[in-house]
């Protein structure tokens, strides 16, 4: 075994170890404690940062990457170590080998024969066209008649493993938040049915497709799945390249105003006329000429697709960070204004010290309430751009790809819906969590709503 | 008024030098026109001769900003800066790397773009404000709250599915109307109402969220308790006092939009088929036809900055205490 770290690996893992650094900071703050005891008080609060916790989690262990070592051919004992071409993750260990089980072509979900009809020799040895059977799926049945009240039994036994799990990860919990007056239970109800699931999903994809298989015969829920890593990443890393820009520019436009207040107006407003997406094409299409006259750059093939994903978050980040630096500029002129900081300046306080102090603490809550927000909006941009064809690398796995693969199954008749439902189900969960939670924080957050509700 | 207007249109000038200039240096600056002549000419036909044939076919083959042999203006002038350019200031677009004439196919597409794009926006609007205020009449209610989990839950959908769904439901299964497709005579509604639905649907989930906060901000001002003091009815009081007090910030949002419908949506044109400039730029960006690309982000923020400059003087015809100067 030989880890890889791909640069995308190498950045989630910095900026989550940042969030939590950042966070712990946060907590001395008794404001922004207040504030988010008040988001994590209420079952919704608690149930959306759950499941957006479930997602980053899976994101994580598919970031940890490693090459399997090859066995050693015969009579070529000892020496060097040959590695698997393919880049193996911890989650496709844990997923116990739910990608390996490739079909020739579609499979309805819980199916046992293909859906396509191929020519295959019959027991007396004729040539006959027929659905054929599945490689991987109903093997172990005797008579296929058997199939769902084997399905049934086997989701029991599934699911009981899966309690059990959530039992032993739960009751620590629950012994640690004795007396907590936060709704953990909501949490725990979230957790114990996520536990559930993945064992129930890990277990019977033994036996069947859950999902079926799509075009190539890849397993439906394994490509879902998949997609995690890729929406959780966007939409992070894209807002951490963009932050820095947004805030540096914001401040000091609103702070020293003048000239370098004209320049970043005229930077923003120049960069917002143009049509977003058509500068997300044209950025990306040309660094995708650029990967491709230079090929010799990238060691496997993984580390080309890694380097399209990471200049894609760039790009994202670099083309949308005018309206957070059209917010925060507007709250530095306000709060620059107030008393505080005039007397900062009577004490001689510096400028960078005044900005880092006084100002900027103040417009964290822009800050958070945005990249919140612009997470689950950069989620659903991934399917867009996938698309239209500047999106993520087509041999990486995203929801994007899987929706532009099959965005003409729906149309066929019989139906193929489950390549397109798998992709939903896993993409929708995600947005509509950040999209409740992002509610959440907004509401605590923004200066305006917590006024509005002191009035009344 | 006419003198801002004036002023305002000299301001979009330096603006559009800057698009300009981001434009020439993202496509000639950052990938020289020898990488493009590349991947336009594909791996295998490769050769010295064949990238500056492709070069000098589509006059690329002149130096980026000064070109000193040609004496005169023409040093200036004779330029891969000017030609490419400069003449979009004079709407000068040329023609694509497939020899199209890129003026001729703009206007021509523009029509059937309009044509979705307009419907959809005005419907649209209609809808959202309508959603709205019936949600704000049963504001504090749990018919609100669960109207807002609503809008949450379709904002979290991806328009992609909105779009697939659609045509899988109205056109296969129900078989409405056709799947995709136009035709600019006879029947066009029948081409047009599947997009413009799936469009006003698509947008219910954020349109109409937006429209509630505009207006429960409004409904939560003194002037609405008096009204309601003096014995309005709800529904007068939602249509006289709360909806022309809430148009100013509807029409900020909305009017910036306008110009923009010209070029239409890319999902919606490339997915039903309409020969739109929605469906033109997502095949010049699949085909990386960048004579096409750099056209459309050149109109694409002249009708920006058109826009910005009709929200503001909408703002003195919605609110006549706001005075431009």
């Amino acid at each position: 075994m030989k880890p890889v770290l791909l640069w995308s690996d190498a950045l989630i893992f910095l900026l989550v170890t940042a969030l939590v650094l950042f966070f712990w900071r946060l907590r001395r703050d008794p404001q922004t404690r207040e504030r988010w005891g008040e988001v994590f008080r209420s079952r919704l609060g608690m149930v959306t940062f759950t499941v957006i916790i479930a997602y980053v989690l899976v994101a994580l262990l598919d970031s940890l990457h490693f090459r399997r070592a090859l066995e050693n051919p015969e009579g070529n004992s000892g020496g060097e170590v040959y590695y698997d071409n393919r880049v193996t993750s911890v989650l496709d260990v844990l997923s116990g080998g739910m990608g390996e089980r490739f079909e020739r072509t579609y499979s309805a979900p819980f199916a046992l024969l293909s859906f396509e009809k191929q020519t295959i020799k019959d027991a007396a040895g004729n040539d006959i066209r027929d659905f054929p059977p599945l490689e991987h799926a109903g093997r172990h049945l005797d008579d296929p008649a058997d199939k769902w009240p084997d399905v049934a039994r086997k989701s029991a036994v599934g699911l009981g493993i899966g309690l059990l799990f959530s039992a032993l990860l739960i009751l620590p919990q629950w012994w640690w938040l004795r007396g907590s007056t936060y709704p953990w239970y909501a949490s725990w109800a979230v957790q114990a049915t996520l536990v559930s699931l993945a064992a129930w999903m890990v277990y019977l994809s033994r036996y069947y497709h859950i999902l079926g298989t799509d075009l190539g015969g890849a397993d439906v829920l394994y490509q879902s799945i998949k997609g995690i890593r890729t929406g959780v990443l966007l939409g992070t890393l894209a807002t951490l390249v963009m932050l820095p820009i947004a805030v540096s520019l914001g401040v000091m436009a609103g702070y020293f105003k003048g000239w370098v207040d004209d320049v970043v107006q005229y930077l923003y407003t120049t960069l917002s006329s143009i049509p977003g997406i058509l500068l997300i094409a044209a950025s990306v299409l040309l660094f995708q000429v650029y990967i491709d006259l230079n090929p010799d750059f990238f060691d496997v093939g993984m580390e080309k697709a890694d380097a399209r994903f990471i200049a894609l978050c760039f790009i994202l980040g670099v083309t949308s960070w005018s309206s957070l630096c059209r917010l925060i500029r507007a709250e530095t002129l306000k709060i620059s204004q107030l008393g505080y900081v005039q007397a900062a300046h009577a004490f001689g306080v510096s400028h960078t010290r005044i900005l880092a102090r006084h100002i900027l603490p103040n417009t964290v809550h822009i800050i958070l309430i945005t990249f919140v927000l612009d997470f689950s909006a950069l989620v659903l941009a991934e399917a867009v751009l996938s698309y239209i064809g500047v999106g993520v690398d087509p041999s990486m796995g995203s929801w994007g790809n899987m929706i532009n693969g099959a965005r003409s199954e729906l149309s066929r008749t019989p139906t193929i819906w489950w390549t397109l439902s798998g992709a939903f189900v896993f993409m929708f969960t995600l947005v509509l969590a950040a999209n409740l939670f992002a509610d959440l924080v907004r509401d605590a957050f923004d200066p305006r709503t917590s006024l509005r509700r002191a009035e009344a | 008024m006419f003198a801002y207007i004036i002023r305002r249109v000299l301001y979009a000038i330096p603006i559009l030098i800057g698009v300009n200039l981001l434009t020439f240096a993202l496509f000639f600056v950052v990938n020289s026109p020898d990488d493009m002549a590349v991947s336009q000419l594909g791996d295998k036909y490769v050769t010295p001769e064949a990238i500056d044939n492709w070069k000098r076919k589509h006059g690329y083959d002149k130096p980026l900003f000064l070109n000193p042999d040609a004496g005169g203006v023409e040093t200036l002038t004779d330029t891969i800066f000017f030609n490419k350019s400069v003449k979009l200031f004079a709407f000068d677009f040329g023609r694509s790397e497939s020899g199209r004439d890129i003026t001729t196919d703009v206007t021509t597409r523009m029509g059937p773009s309009l044509a979705v794009a307009l419907p959809t926006f005005l419907v649209g609007i209609g809808v959202n404000i309508c959603v709205a205020l019936m949600v704000v009449m049963f504001r504090a209610t749990p018919l609100d709250r669960g109207a807002v989990l609503v809008f949450v839950a379709l904002m979290s959908i991806s328009y992609l599915f909105y779009i697939i769904g659609g045509q899988f439901l109205v056109a296969k299964t129900w078989k409405l109307v056709p799947i995709s497709g136009f035709h600019p005579e006879g029947q066009v509604w029948k081409f047009l109402i599947l997009p413009v639905l799936v469009g006003v649907v698509a947008g219910i989930g954020a349109g109409a969220r937006w429209y509630r906060t505009l207006f429960l901000e409004e409904a939560n001002q003194d002037y609405v308790r008096t009204a309601r003091a003096k014995g309005c009815s709800e529904l007068r009081i939602l249509f006289r006092h709360i909806l022309p007090n809430a148009m100013i910030p509807i029409l900020t949002g909305v009017v910036v939009l306008i110009p923009a419908l010209f070029m239409g949506s890319l999902l919606i044109e490339s997915f039903f088929g309409i020969p739109g400039l929605g469906s033109y730029m997502l095949d010049a960006i699949r085909s990386q036809d960048f004579a096409i690309v750099r056209s459309m982000v050149f109109i694409g923020s002249i009708l920006y900055i058109v826009g910005l400059i009709l929200t503001d003087i909408s703002y003195t015809w919605a609110d006549p205490r706001v005075r431009l100067s």
